[in-house]
């Protein structure tokens, strides 16, 4: 009998400490079977966040490196120049990517760092308690926008990747969800190819992930995923946008 | 080059020699006065040498990027003026936290905020009580020449790697900008350094072996506990076998000036006059490692004679002060004199301080 499915080597066989209907786990999942099909495991050094996904390296079975929150891909920047021949990967929320790391997040992509970075987006800080995040949706409460995002006071979802997508030194960028089957297999697919620049040489490139966080939506997972279809994608389009 | 020579060099350009000689592997830094020159000149040699050399967005994403490289295993170095290294102090504590070899140059210039471009040592209280969040310390070494500046390169190398924690450099502009004759030596630790320089824990990718992790986070009270407990083992043993401190005249002194970095090159003239042309009983003691603060030497000497003085002479308000008061415990009288936010001492004014005193 052949086998289709077992459990990636690259994951470990640990429980892990995310909400029920959280979306790093499969992410976390996504990202361990990729690395076992690139047969790239023994050369991967992965960065991780500080949010939610703080741990991660509990859950990866390769090298790993904390980041300050915001850091991870001035942390990568190093670890790939230095090491040119490994394969390395920021894995980072909205909040690290997208407020606080903006920065180094801007600076790593404009240099053309040959590195992979996956974008978990599900609008809100999980780890601190809900409260808003730069991809917050209009109109949507959090711990600190009691009464919903109100871009005249708040500002507007900030779409980092599509400001990206307009460096030079950026190779590929695609947004991926994860509200169903198909497109859990999507974003699969997106971060693959995200990996497979990294191996060509291609220079940086991004997944973003809407992901739920049914917690601080404060809805049931499944309607999580039907807010990410029917709500979320309209602000963030759905698709490869480099 | 020959293995030795003598060249005429900028303390700024020094320092980078000489961390390029001891095997800095990776700079990152950000354009600040009175530094420049520093960055100016690995910008030139680190490609040279097929080293690595970024200029970073920030001083936070430099010092970052040191604790990425640092976290690869390679010998990396960032450097700045206080403003900068201000910035700097989150990265630093990660790297205390995560147990990681760097080395961090501090070119000091006036304070506070943006304060302007001329020496200081103001940043004293920064650099050796932990400057950012956490109980950690860093190596702290203090040059006095431009031989030094080039000299504990290689030391301050070795002393990372040796105990796995950042040290850092701390100049200031004078040192940074002035010109001396510097003797280059070059293979003299590369042998001892080599050994320091195998990171089993490095990450590297995890063939062959368990993956490694590098952290500070231990989410386990219990285990952010322990790890705390063998940072603060690490400490004991640096203190007890990294105090290192210059000392002139002190057998005979009764006053004994104390003074790093810049302002010990003032206080030796001064001391030279006063022994010279007045006879007096003056001496000195140039601390070298300002973390850990070279407290043996004081209570070496209190201990024998209740009845010394002692002056510290600093570039800032009295910081290195706290570290003399708490040596010497009372047990002899601690006067202070300095000057700080650019202005810089003459020895004049010096012995009229110590006038006072007699």
């Amino acid at each position: 009998m052949k086998k289709i499915f077992s459990h990636p080597k690259s994951l470990r066989k640990v429980p892990t400490h995310y909400c029920p209907g959280c979306g790093h786990g499969i992410v976390h999942r996504l990202v361990a079977e990729v690395v076992d099909e690139l047969k790239i495991r023994e050369k991967t050094i992965a960065i991780a966040p500080v949010g939610c996904a703080v741990v991660a390296y509990d859950y990866w079975d390769f090298d790993c490196c904390e980041a300050a929150h915001g850091r991870g891909l001035a942390v990568a920047t190093a670890i790939k120049r230095c090491r040119p021949e490994n394969i390395v990967f920021t894995y980072q929320g909205d909040g690290d990517l997208a407020a606080i790391g903006t920065n180094e997040t801007i600076h790593a992509a404009n240099r053309g760092e040959n590195i992979t970075a996956i974008f978990i987006n599900n609008a809100v800080y999980g780890m601190t308690g809900g409260q808003m995040a730069p991809t917050t949706l209009v109109n949507q409460k959090t711990a600190t926008t009691p009464l919903g995002r109100e871009p005249s006071y708040h500002g507007w979802p900030l779409k980092i990747s599509e400001m990206l997508s307009l460096l030079k030194g950026v190779f590929y960028v695609e947004r991926t969800a994860l509200y169903s089957p198909n497109q859990i297999l999507n974003a699969k697919r997106a971060i693959k190819e995200a990996f497979l620049n990294q191996i060509k040489g291609k220079g940086f490139s991004l997944v973003e992930v809407l992901s739920p966080c049914p917690t601080y939506w404060g809805i049931t997972p499944f309607e999580a995923l039907n807010w990410i279809k029917e709500t979320m994608v309209k602000e963030f389009p759905l698709g490869r946008i480099k | 080059m020959k293995d030795k020579e003598e060249i005429l060099i900028s303390g700024n350009e020094a320092i980078g020699e000489g961390a390029i000689q001891a095997g800095c592997f990776f700079y990152a830094g950000y354009p600040i006065t009175p530094q420049n020159e520093l960055t100016a000149y690995m910008a030139k040699r680190m490609p040279e040498e097929k080293r690595i050399f970024i200029q970073a967005e920030s001083e936070i994403s430099a010092i970052n990027m040191v604790l990425g490289a640092s976290a690869a295993g390679f010998r990396a170095m960032t450097s700045s003026s206080s403003p900068g290294i201000s910035l700097k102090q989150e990265g630093i504590s990660y790297l205390a936290g995560c147990e990681l070899p760097a080395v961090i140059v501090n070119i000091m210039r006036a304070g506070p905020g943006l304060g302007n471009i001329f020496p200081a040592q103001s940043d004293y209280f920064q650099a050796t009580k932990g400057g950012g969040h956490g109980d950690y310390h860093l190596i702290v070494l203090a040059p006095s020449s431009i031989q030094e500046a080039f000299d504990f390169m290689f030391l301050a190398f070795d002393l990372a790697d040796r105990y796995r924690n950042p040290a850092m450099i701390l100049g200031d502009g004078m040192l940074g900008q002035m010109m001396e004759p510097l003797v280059v030596h070059r293979q003299k630790f590369i042998g001892q350094s080599k050994k320091l320089q195998i990171k089993p824990w490095a990450l590297t990718g995890c063939k062959n072996r368990e993956p490694n992790i590098i952290r500070s986070l231990y989410l386990d009270q219990r285990k952010m506990e322990e790890s705390n407990l063998l940072l603060q083992k690490k400490y004991k043993k640096i203190k007890e076998r990294e105090m290192r401190w210059e000392e002139l005249f002190l057998e005979d002194a009764k006053i004994i000036l104390v003074a790093y970095g810049t302002m010990a090159r003032i206080v030796k003239g001064v001391i030279r006059r006063l022994r010279q042309e007045k006879k007096e009983k003056v001496g000195l003691i140039r601390p070298i490692s300002l973390w850990p603060f070279p407290e043996k030497v004081f209570q070496r000497l209190t201990k024998k004679n209740k009845r010394l003085a002692f002056l510290v002479l600093e570039m800032s308000y009295g910081q290195m002060l706290e570290d003399v008061k708490l040596a010497v415990e009372g047990k002899a009288k601690v006067e202070f004199f300095g000057r700080a936010a650019g202005g810089i001492p003459t020895e004049k004014e010096i012995i009229g301080k110590i006038k006072d005193l007699i």
